[in-house]
């Protein structure tokens, strides 16, 4: 067995991440007007619910089809045209982020099982030393979410978090609390 | 089932003490924003193994050189950093993008947010960008940053540093970062460098001065590695044995 390295550790994005990480397209995984195209917004707070401006969230996720444009996938790399998989988006002063994006389809868990429609998330901000990963689940799934594998290790609480929330203009919300009250579910990877 | 079962690559978890606790009180701003409920343990699926593959596409012409910004040249002492991106088995991770961002040489960051009386430079930004090529190598030209000080407690100050963002190959290696300086004497007071409970892993954020990254009449060097998580050791162990 060859000699393991070790890994390079974390450390905070810090306060001045926007010099670097927010992209003019970040938050577009589909040009505004493409049909189907969904909106997820939410607020970034933390233990005192106050907003977090200085912080950054990512999302990742498969195509309206299920698929990955990547080579581990077993199933084979699939890129759906005038979609990324990935978006990236910088808080605002009002803690505030958004996403346009495509629902994606269901993808398999590690057996047969089919997991239902969701986005990973991943949240950097100033005071937080290492990331924090969390998903994002579909209102309009609720079949789908009942059996999915990772979902359905969660009490039923936490499941109820990770479901984003129908909003009357049509968007999605998801908001994510670091701490205390309505504390958002975060995974270690 | 056994020929419904995806085999997917796992990612090795590392070692205790390897990455801070985002409950880290030293470091003031940790307070309000760590999660106080345990991580749920979050199975590597599609989504984890796979992520987004940017490298060259997201790099234009001269990001790599943060030396100069706005039709002039940056003022400091002039830097090469270089080193290679690798996995835990010691693999090169190929055509990914890093990201990099950093004060000037006063130590001030371009950013309304950073209002300590030292000087602006009108000619740097401190945004870089390159990626690896296929033997995971990369480089970037900058000016060394300097130190700064912060709120955190008495008399603190940041040691220099460079961060970057790298995102490997999948979801599950994503990792942001700062880069140290070799020997710098303000590592004694820094919750952020001290974070990381292991003094090894600690050492790994340091870069060494590099003679042969020195370039004679430009530019000092300095080399930096740095490993992402690799392939699990035994990727299928817990799984049943029947393929």
């Amino acid at each position: 067995m060859s000699e393991q390295l070790g890994t390079t550790p974390s450390q905070t994005v810090g306060p001045f991440l926007s010099i670097a990480l927010p992209w003019p397209d970040g938050p577009d995984l589909v040009a505004g007007g493409s049909a189907g195209a969904v909106v997820i917004e939410g607020v970034l707070s933390d233990g005192n619910g106050e907003p977090v401006p200085d912080g950054v969230i990512e999302i990742w996720q498969a195509d309206p089809n299920g698929r990955f444009p990547h080579p581990d996938d077993p199933r084979g790399p699939v890129r759906y045209p005038g979609f990324r998989n990935f978006g990236r988006c910088a808080t605002d002063a009002g803690g505030r982020f958004w996403f346009r994006t495509l629902v994606p389809g269901r993808v398999p868990g590690s057996d047969a099982r089919l997991q239902a429609p969701h986005a990973d998330v991943t949240v950097f901000a100033r005071g937080l030393l290492r990331h924090l990963v969390t998903r994002v689940y579909f209102p309009d799934h609720a079949e789908a979410n009942g059996v999915d594998p990772v979902l359905s290790a969660l009490p039923q609480r936490e499941r109820e978090q990770l479901v984003a929330i129908a909003e009357p203009s049509g968007a999605l919300r998801f908001d994510i609390r670091l701490q205390g009250e309505g504390e958002t579910p975060f995974f270690a990877v | 089932m056994a020929e419904t079962m995806l085999h997917l690559p796992r990612y090795a978890a590392d070692p205790p003490g390897t990455h801070p606790d985002n409950d880290s009180p030293e470091y003031r701003s940790s307070a309000l924003r760590h999660p106080n409920r345990p991580l749920r343990l979050l199975p590597h699926l599609l989504t984890e193994i796979t992520g987004p593959l940017f490298g060259q596409d997201r790099v234009r012409p001269g990001d790599d050189d943060v030396t100069w910004w706005d039709g002039g040249e940056a003022v400091g002492q002039r830097i090469i950093v270089r080193g290679r991106v690798l996995d835990s088995d010691g693999r090169p991770v190929p055509d990914t993008l890093l990201e990099t961002w950093q004060a000037n040489a006063g130590g001030r960051y371009r950013h309304t947010g950073d209002q300590w009386p030292a000087p602006l430079d009108p000619h740097f930004s401190g945004l870089g960008r390159t990626a690896t090529d296929a033997d995971g190598n990369y480089q970037f030209t900058t000016i060394r940053p300097g130190a700064y000080p912060w709120k955190n407690h008495d008399n603190a100050w940041r040691p220099a540093h460079i961060h970057f963002s790298l995102f490997g190959r999948a979801f599950a290696q994503r990792l942001v970062t700062q880069m140290y300086f070799p020997d710098d004497p303000l590592f004694f007071q820094d919750p952020i460098f001290n974070s990381v409970p292991d003094e090894k892993a600690r050492r790994r954020m340091v870069s060494a001065y590099d003679h042969s990254a020195t370039t004679d009449t430009w530019a000092l060097g300095f080399r930096w590695d740095i490993v992402l998580r690799g392939p699990a050791q035994t990727p299928f162990e817990g799984e049943p044995d029947d393929v």
